[in-house]
């Protein structure tokens, strides 16, 4: 293996490829793109959470000036309208049934976005109102009608071949078992035992869901759309026209945001439709109070108790889950999946028992939101190892390291083993945290640490192109979301090609140019991209190692590889002109690839165990309750950082947004209403929630499966920012929460009860 | 109606609706998408833009009240050789974006202040920031790289 030393562009922070157009205002996103001939889409959403729909009547619209047609339910005829690639059960407009309030009903086509809004309300809907569903008690009880009353198709789940359908209410059921956690508990020296809320939240990805969706004169659709899994949007959108797959061609520009809430399909197959219906490109833009009412992430409730022996020994974990999966399945089964496993924690921990379950309501539907069902279930978690040290008079740091699994240990039997040093994360972060020092009154410090298992399903195929002028492209079906992957692939190739950066070209995502990407989230993009980036350049250069043979004159044995190019005896080409005289004529390109699948050392799931270990300060406001961070500290055990300060930046973003959860964010229903959809009454962390002391590590030990023994990093700090939070409040203040966010009301109250108590 | 004002250092004369907002000017009629609109609420300063060397949320001002002013957006920012803006350059060093979405409205904001007060200390910046939202940072790089920027221009001055 390479040392660290000898890379001439990796393990570097170079000037990130998109970064010019983002600093000048030129980088092109979705919702500034108008096509010649487009058309605009505004959409009708339901007042009601459960009803029938029994006749709308578009005829006042449809007859505006300017309006081209109004979409409906009643209009899809020849169409598979329903679609999900978990479970088909998300019709692209409401088909006779509204499941929650403001999902779209009509759709009006216009020449300006203006008309087509002002069309909305001459559209006349009858509905016959249903008694909603709108919490998961309600949706478990028996005599509880379903939300969705016929059984629907799989999608096309991949990577998930556990998908046991729905039943009743249920949209997915997980469960995890091993050991006898029966005998566990019942011979337990300690039980930490209770029940956890964590909210309801919105990723809040700055521009909203947008797309433009193009049937030519061929009948070939292009939809331009803000999605983080082109290639699964294709599937889904191939799947609703019945149309062959290279027959839609699905182009990602850049994307304002995602952290997971624009992966999978979400307005494509509605634009596409209009599109369908009109014969016009068509646009469709949400608004930010549009997009709170089209993806949000999951809600739970945890019923949780874990045990140690006499010795401090974790013997056994034992949840129940309900996820508040809202009126479609979106993404909310892998959710389930993923929470199921993720509650282990990075522990480990002989008997296991997990029942998880996400559950339909009539409410906005829920979906990925970074970290993937790991900070709902890492709060209880972690915050039930805090109480376990504390019922075995244990320091919580010891306590962890006691536990905590080694490098090449399994936590989940039949999974791949752990393939990073946590315990040193951890020792690291409270080094960094300096937990020795005394504490200030109001102020509490902890350490919290999560796994979970990342990377998703690994089907991975990349291109490179090198041209005989010295010049690189890499074709990537990975999108650029912000996360930096573009200049990070761009790294891998110029040290693989041993050519200047500047050389190397990023062509992606267009599913039309691009080979298949299964999708770009779980924090995969450095590990499988990155590492099929890295195969095709092998494979591009031994391709040119064959021609080198003929263009030296001389057999491969004679022939050494030197940066960029290839020596024999004195005589050094580059690889430009090796292909210039192999092909005696200017202008030609050679391709490599390589396909990467579940084999080999991909074989073993999950791809790479993604850590998150964070450690705050938290000073509190006792009058006021309110909770301000004094001190961050993250470590990113991402294997070999490609570009640290990017890797950096990774980390820091996401434990800031895991402290939105932490502490103020939650969407509030009353009733069928979704009360504070907008960014009014949404608070998100803002500058002055920043930590005046942040400190940052990557540890590079070389442990991944990806290029050079490099992970993902990403999602890791976001799931154990919260507990580490509240055990820094029970520090503090002696009041251990168990509901989130930790607002200033809900931990003044929590206070004045813990004072009341001590006063009787 | 018409309007006239000055928009990055030329006269511009355009034929608009009174309804019509400066964001809507500026992205519609003007082609300068580098203004963004995300909340619509002048919450989250993605849309911002400066209106005589001062920070507004053109999302939410009416683009006739401009009448007579100087307009300045993202797209204005380099010099006429295309020299990056200190704070462009600052950001890039900075890595203080990753989506990008909300840079442009960042850096105007930055911008407003460092024009006014390159010497701004820690919690003015916060404090004058407060207005501008970032979902990917976690807003670190981008105090270190306005902080890199008024060190830049206090230079220059």
């Amino acid at each position: 293996m390479k040392e660290r030393s000898e890379f001439a562009v990796v393990n570097h922070s170079v000037p990130r490829g998109d970064g010019i157009p983002k600093v000048t205002g030129s980088a092109v996103y979705t919702s500034d793109m108008v096509l010649e001939h487009m058309a605009w889409a505004k959409v009708l959403r339901s007042p009601f959470a459960r009803a029938r729909i029994l006749s709308i009547d578009v005829s006042q619209a449809k007859s505006r000036p300017g309006v081209i047609d109004v979409l409906t339910g009643n209009d899809l005829e020849g169409l598979h309208p329903y679609y999900g690639h978990g479970v088909k059960d998300h019709p692209l407009i409401a088909i006779g049934q509204v499941r929650f309030v403001g999902e779209p009903v009509a759709a009006v086509i216009a020449e300006d976005e203006l008309t087509a809004q002002e069309a909305l309300g001459r559209i006349a809907v009858e509905y016959e109102e249903q008694e909603a569903i709108l919490d998961v008690d309600t949706a478990l009880a028996e005599g509880t009608p379903r939300i969705h009353d016929a059984d629907f198709a799989d999608g096309s789940f991949r990577g998930f071949d556990d998908f046991p359908g729905a039943a009743g209410n249920i949209c997915q059921a997980v469960h995890v078992a091993w050991g006898d956690v029966d005998a566990a508990f019942a011979s337990a020296a300690h039980i930490a035992e209770g029940e956890f809320y964590f909210p309801m939240v919105y990723a809040y990805a700055m521009e909203p869901y947008v797309a433009i969706a193009d049937f030519d004169a061929k009948g070939h659709l292009t939809v331009y759309s803000s999605a983080q899994h082109p290639f699964m949007v294709r599937h889904d959108v191939a799947q609703v026209f019945g149309l062959p797959i290279n027959s839609v061609r699905i182009i990602v520009p850049y994307i304002g945001g995602g952290y997971g809430s624009k992966s999978y399909t979400k307005i494509e197959p509605l634009v596409a439709a209009c599109s369908w219906k009109t014969g016009r490109p068509v646009k469709l833009q949400l608004s930010v109070e549009e997009a709170f009412l089209t993806t949000r992430g999951d809600d739970a409730r945890v019923r949780i108790r874990t045990a140690e022996d006499a010795q401090g020994h974790l013997i056994a974990r034992q949840a129940t889950v309900h996820l508040n999966t809202g009126a479609y399945a979106e993404n909310s089964p892998m959710v389930c999946r993923k929470a199921a496993n993720r509650i282990v924690g990075p522990y480990r921990i002989p008997n296991v028992k997990i029942d998880c379950f996400a559950v339909y309501t009539n409410t906005v539907p829920a979906s990925s939101y970074r970290g993937l069902g790991g900070a709902q279930v890492t709060f209880p978690g972690e915050s039930q190892i805090d109480e376990l040290a504390e019922k075995s008079g244990m320091d919580p740091v010891q306590f962890r390291l006691e536990n905590l699994a080694q490098s090449g240990e399994s936590i989940h039997p039949g999974m791949r083993p752990i393939d990073a040093d946590i315990p040193g994360d951890i020792r690291e972060a409270a080094r960094m945290l300096r937990m020795d020092r005394p504490l200030a009154p109001g102020h509490g410090r902890s350490v919290c640490c999560s796994a979970s298992d990342a990377g998703a399903h690994p089907v991975t195929l990349a291109m490179v192109q090198v041209y005989a002028d010295g010049a690189v492209s890499v074709l990537s079906g990975s999108t650029e979301i912000g996360q930096g992957s573009h200049t990070v692939l761009a790294q891998i190739a110029a040290e693989e090609m041993g050519v200047p950066l500047e050389k190397v070209r990023l062509i992606g995502s267009d599913t039309a140019v691009t080979l298949f990407e299964r999708s770009t989230g779980a924090s995969r993009t450095t590990t499988l991209m990155g590492r099929a980036v890295l195969e095709a350049c092998r494979e591009a250069i031994s391709q040119i190692k064959v021609m080198a043979e003929e263009v030296f004159e001389a057999p491969a044995e004679k022939l050494t590889e030197e940066r960029g190019g290839l020596r024999c005896g004195g005589k050094y080409l580059t690889w430009a002109q090796i292909l210039e005289k192999y092909f005696k004529m200017e202008g030609c390109s050679i391709v490599g690839r390589a396909y990467l699948r579940k084999a080999g050392d991909l074989t073993l799931i999950p791809v790479f165990w993604e850590i998150g270990v964070v450690g705050v300060e938290i000073a509190l406001d006792e009058e006021t309750g309110k909770i301000a961070l004094d001190s961050l500290v993250t470590i990113g055990d991402v294997g070999f950082a490609i570009h640290p300060a990017m890797t950096e930046g990774q980390d820091i973003g996401a434990a800031t947004m895991g402290l939105g959860a932490g502490l103020f964010e939650e969407l509030i229903y009353d009733g069928q209403q979704l009360m504070n959809g907008s960014m009014l009454e949404y608070r998100v962390p803002r500058f002055s929630d920043l930590a005046p002391n942040i400190d940052m590590k990557l540890v590079e030990n070389r442990d991944g499966v990806g290029p050079y023994g490099a992970k993902g990093g990403g999602e890791g700090a976001v799931n154990p920012i919260s507990p580490c939070i509240a055990n820094a409040l029970y520090r503090a203040t002696g009041v251990r929460m168990r509901t989130l966010p930790l607002t200033p009301e809900r931990v003044w109250k929590a206070l004045q009860e813990k004072k009341g108590a001590a006063s009787k | 109606m018409k309007i006239s004002f000055e928009l990055n250092g030329k006269p511009v004369a355009l034929e608009i609706e009174h309804r019509e907002t400066l964001a809507e000017v500026l992205r519609g009629r003007c082609r300068l998408t580098g203004v963004k609109i995300s909340c619509e609420a002048q919450v989250c300063g993605s849309c911002t833009a400066l209106v005589d060397g001062l920070p507004v949320s053109s999302c939410t001002l009416l683009a006739y009240e401009i009448r007579g002013k100087k307009v300045t957006t993202i797209e204005g920012l380099a010099d006429n050789a295309g020299r990056l803006h200190p704070l462009q350059q600052a950001f890039l060093d900075n890595f203080a974006f990753q989506c990008g979405f909300c840079t442009p409205g960042m850096i105007m904001a930055a911008k407003a202040l460092l024009d006014e007060n390159c010497t701004a200390t820690e919690s003015e910046i916060v404090a004058h920031m407060n207005g501008n939202l970032c979902r990917c940072t976690g807003y670190l790089p981008i105090l270190k790289a306005i902080r890199q920027a008024a060190t830049e221009m206090r230079g220059r001055n």
